[in-house]
């Protein structure tokens, strides 16, 4: 076990290593950094101004020392400043994270609530119109686009209710935020629910194939029983594994809704820092989310290793 | 002499398939939801192709008396801001959606199956490094990977297909791997191995087609989510660029504006995505339910 860990470890800072190598190229293609576009805007181009800008904000060094330059920070805190609006770029990002934190649990926490009864139903009843009902109503959760959807709440609102449900900064209690939260964690949440839905109907129609439900059948147990006790316990294992799949989904799902709703978390803010070409926002951010996401896969390892007593790795 | 009719033996066990035809029928049958699928993607398709037969507008012809026409009359589904028709647009966007999607995902696919089949025929350090990459790959969520490649290549119909074709690549690997791990264990490889077949003969000859259901069945489901990821991109504004009627392009920010006064610019794009789509995700359940029989339900 111990061994184990520390090998998948090791692999996960191997994996963000290189995913930081591939962030910097990548941001690099970019045709025409933030001096160009500052300048085009001002439609006259004094190439001293643009050199000392360039200097300024270290775009004239090599690409190495740049990339040392954004590790050595990274490692220390120090992420550089924000070019569009001259605040570090830490104060920018860490401010818009618990909004986003908050919309992407009250959405997990959502999606887990619908998906997972919604498909033990689907794979008991297999094959009833329900679960027809069922399977529509799951795959349409991964049709839909969730900023279409949050369009079309928002619709709703100004149709039949005559206001926006507008995310202010100053909510004056926890229900108030949630209540704000709850409706583009919906929208986003959905999406979500409808892979764990099935998943979870994937994984109950096995279990329930499987001898040892045979037997709890024959020695009486009640249908409940055998579907909650016996069956969903085994069936909701590779459940936990999508939570970390769920997590780059979500990710995904958060930029639109975000940007739909006018939330201000830090999904609305990357998509911004992008169309200003804002470096350091940009690098630090897509890294954020990477580190984010390859937590919660190890995380979501380890758990499958505490939740599943057949798995266990020998030293 | 006991002599076995195949036919007949076939017919009692309830398979009627002589011909095509009752094969497609069969299939119908078997697999309603498919079916479904079947006739939307097909439907899309044929819209896609046949474009001008659809509609007499031209879909980027602006018309300042038509601006927020309302559904109705000349425009069946109304006008946008600059008076352009919304169901040419709609029409004229089914050529952009499958452009996009169906690009995407052979391009993803082809680059995706190449590094799979070579990393798990040949392993070793090869693969060691393959697979360390598409780690790194895997590391950031499908729409945050694409929005990164639409920015740094700049936007275009081709960039974009270039984007979103990137974070297929690692998935499509990742299963012709393992696919390929338990096909060069077959005894015909170790046959083709005897007789002295080259080794990238081998990998392209006798392993290669055999990955083709898996590979089918993957790319039916990446279409959907292919067509998904171009809506999310060009509602953003980093997608596919005007004058290019995209369905995502259409329903971006400045159609919230017109939530209260003109919903019919955010109702119809968002049924032609949603359509579009779940007839593909539909269609792409039973490919896997009729080529992959372990995970049939």
């Amino acid at each position: 076990m111990g061994a184990y860990l520390i090998r998948r470890f090791l692999l996960m800072i191997l994996t963000l290593f290189g995913m930081s190598i591939l962030i910097f190229v990548m941001l690099r293609l970019v045709p025409g950094n933030i001096s160009d576009i500052l300048f085009d805007a001002a439609g006259m181009v004094n190439p001293d101004d643009k050199a000392r800008l360039e200097a300024e904000l270290g775009l004239d060094q090599p690409i190495l020392v740049q990339y040392a330059t954004w590790m050595k920070g990274l490692l220390t805190g120090d992420l550089g400043y924000a070019y569009v609006s001259e605040k570090p770029a830490i104060d920018e990002i860490l401010p818009r994270i618990p909004v986003t934190a908050k919309l992407a649990g009250l959405a997990l926490l959502f999606s887990v609530l619908i998906g997972v009864p919604l498909g033990v139903i689907s794979a008991v009843k297999q094959d009833s119109v329900l679960d027809y009902v069922l399977r529509v109503f799951s795959l349409s959760g991964l049709s839909l686009p969730s900023f279409w959807l949050g369009l079309l709440i928002l619709m709703g609102f100004v149709q039949y209710l005559g206001w926006i449900p507008i995310y202010t900064d100053k909510p004056e209690t926890v229900w108030q935020e949630i209540g704000l939260l709850s409706i583009p964690a919906l929208a986003v949440g959905y999406r979500a629910s409808a892979l764990i839905m099935r998943l979870t109907r994937s994984s109950m129609l096995e279990v329930l194939r499987q001898d040892y439900i045979r037997t709890a059948r024959a020695k009486g147990a009640s249908t409940a029983s055998v579907n909650y006790n016996h069956a969903l316990r085994n069936a909701v294992l590779p459940v936990i594994t999508i939570i970390g799949i769920e997590a780059a989904f979500l990710i995904g799902g958060l930029i639109v809704t975000e940007t739909v709703f006018n939330i201000p978390g830090v999904a609305r803010f990357l998509v911004e820092a992008i169309r200003w070409r804002d470096y350091p926002i940009v690098q630090n951010l897509v890294m954020f989310i990477a580190i984010v996401t390859v937590v919660v896969n190890f995380l979501v390892d380890m758990a499958y290793v505490v939740f599943d007593p057949r798995i266990r790795y020998d030293d | 002499m006991a002599t076995i009719d195949h036919q007949a033996e076939l017919k009692r066990a309830g398979a009627n398939i002589d011909s095509s035809w009752s094969r497609f029928v069969y299939y119908m049958r078997r697999y309603p939801l498919g079916a479904a699928g079947a006739i939307i993607a097909i439907a899309f398709v044929v819209i896609a192709i046949f474009a001008p037969v659809f509609t007499s507008f031209d879909p980027t012809t602006t018309d300042p008396r038509a601006s927020l026409a309302p559904p109705g009359g000349d425009h069946v589904l109304g006008a946008d801001f600059m008076g352009r028709d919304m169901w040419a647009r709609i029409v004229y966007g089914a050529r952009i959606s499958l452009m996009v999607g169906i690009g995407s995902t052979l391009l993803g696919s082809f680059f995706g199956v190449i590094i799979g089949l070579l990393s798990g025929y040949y392993g070793g350090w090869l693969d060691l490094i393959t697979q360390r990459f598409i780690d790194i790959m895997q590391a950031l969520p499908l729409l945050v990977m694409a929005l990164l490649m639409a920015a740094s290549l700049g936007p275009s119909l081709t960039n974009t297909i270039i984007a979103i074709s990137i974070p297929i690549v690692p998935h499509v690997a990742r299963v012709i791997r393992s696919n390929t791990l338990s096909l060069r264990e077959m005894p015909y490889v170790e046959a083709a191995k005897a007789v002295g077949m080259g080794e990238t003969k081998i990998a392209f000859r006798h392993i290669l087609p055999n990955t083709i259901a898996p590979l089918i069945v993957l790319g039916t489901a990446q279409l959907g989510s292919a067509i998904l990821t171009e809506a999310s991109l060009s509602f953003l504004g980093l997608g596919v660029p005007e004058p290019h009627p995209s369905w995502g392009r259409m329903l971006s920010e400045s159609a919230a504006e017109y939530v209260r006064t003109a919903p019919w610019l955010v109702i119809f794009p968002g049924i032609a995505i949603s359509l579009a789509v779940f007839g593909t995700n539909l269609l792409g359940d039973a490919v896997r339910d009729i080529l992959d029989p372990r995970q049939r339900s």
